[in-house]
């Protein structure tokens, strides 16, 4: 029982989290700074998901620069930069990720 | 066709890239669920519920350790409080509804709902039906969510873990930063993110992702101050 009240608990608050901010923050009485701040908001998020996901290992320690992954990402970063294209980027990682995997 | 389902159709589309990671993370959250002996009714639940790749998996990880569900709520809570950041984002285009449209839309706000929709505000803040955007992208990953998550709980198990799709996670995020790797003032702030996140992995209560995003912004903070001289 404990861990479906646990469950809609989590729920609610993390419903919260993406209702809270939408309700309390009026556009109009944004101040420029607080406007331009926001713009980085996805660069300042997506990293610390992305990061700690490619160079630890299960055990939260530092992977070697030759994981699959961490070669991966790099040439999926630089795609990115080249193509600015989400798929092309998306697939391009995959792609080097299962060659380095597979094939090498 | 109407403007408004023009507009939603266009949602669902620029989300649907994302199904190429998404698809496997919803199959390894299902399997995952499964794995951990939560069995498949909590599992899916949780997909409907919290409605949230990484808390969901913080949660069932956590209790089934033996953490308390005091500990557990904490903690995958914490790892919700970025979609603070993503609604006051978004609430800069979302002021004029009501009460109602905020309530549901904020059910669908997602990181790829964010990330694509947040493109797509900006661009056309002059539509006022600007907010189907959000109910398309949000409603496809919610139905794909759904459907992989059953799928995983189901056959899961038979993926195997050599394709290391996990991988596909990180992926989905770079590529939801492919419009500001070009920028150095933006570079400077993911790298600033991801040095912290990976500093502060260890933090309690998995505060890495949150502390991150906030030491980011105040270097942004810095970067605008310092552009304005």
């Amino acid at each position: 029982m404990s861990i479906w009240i646990s469950i809609i608990i989590a729920g609610i608050i993390n419903y919260l989290t993406r209702l809270g901010s939408i309700l309390i923050f009026k556009p109009s009485k944004m101040n420029d700074n607080t406007k331009q701040i926001l713009k980085y908001v996805p660069s300042a998020v997506f990293p610390a998901i992305i990061f700690p996901a490619v160079f630890l290992n299960q055990d939260g320690n530092l992977v070697q620069l030759a994981d699959p992954k961490v070669v991966a990402i790099s040439i999926a970063f630089l795609i990115g930069i080249l193509s600015k294209n989400l798929v092309i980027t998306i697939l391009s990682g995959l792609i080097s990720f299962w060659t380095i995997l597979f094939l090498l | 066709m109407s403007l408004k389902f023009k507009i939603f159709l266009r949602g669902a589309l620029d989300v649907l890239p994302l199904m190429i990671p998404v698809v496997p993370f919803g199959i390894i959250f299902g399997a995952i669920g499964i794995e951990l002996g939560f069995g498949p009714y909590v599992t899916y639940a949780t997909s409907i519920i919290i409605f949230s790749g990484a808390s969901q998996i913080v949660i069932l990880q956590l209790l089934s350790a033996g953490a308390s569900p005091l500990i557990s709520i904490t903690s995958s809570s914490v790892v919700s409080t970025r979609h603070l950041l993503y609604g006051a984002v978004v609430s800069q285009h979302l002021g004029h509804l009501s009460m109602y449209w905020k309530v549901g839309l904020s059910y669908l706000l997602t990181d790829q709902a964010f990330a694509v929709s947040n493109e797509y505000l900006k661009k056309n803040s002059e539509n006022k039906f600007k907010h189907y955007h959000l109910v398309g992208s949000g409603l496809t990953l919610w139905f794909i969510w759904q459907a992989t998550t059953i799928i995983g709980i189901f056959l899961g198990s038979i993926v195997p873990d050599e394709l290391g799709l996990t991988f596909t996670i990180p992926l989905t995020f770079l590529a939801l930063l492919v419009n500001y790797l070009r920028k150095t003032d933006h570079l400077i702030v993911i790298i600033l993110s991801g040095v912290s996140s990976i500093f502060f992995f260890d933090a309690p209560f998995k505060s890495y992702i949150i502390l991150s995003s906030i030491i980011a912004l105040f270097g942004a903070l810095i970067l605008i101050k310092i552009k304005k001289k």
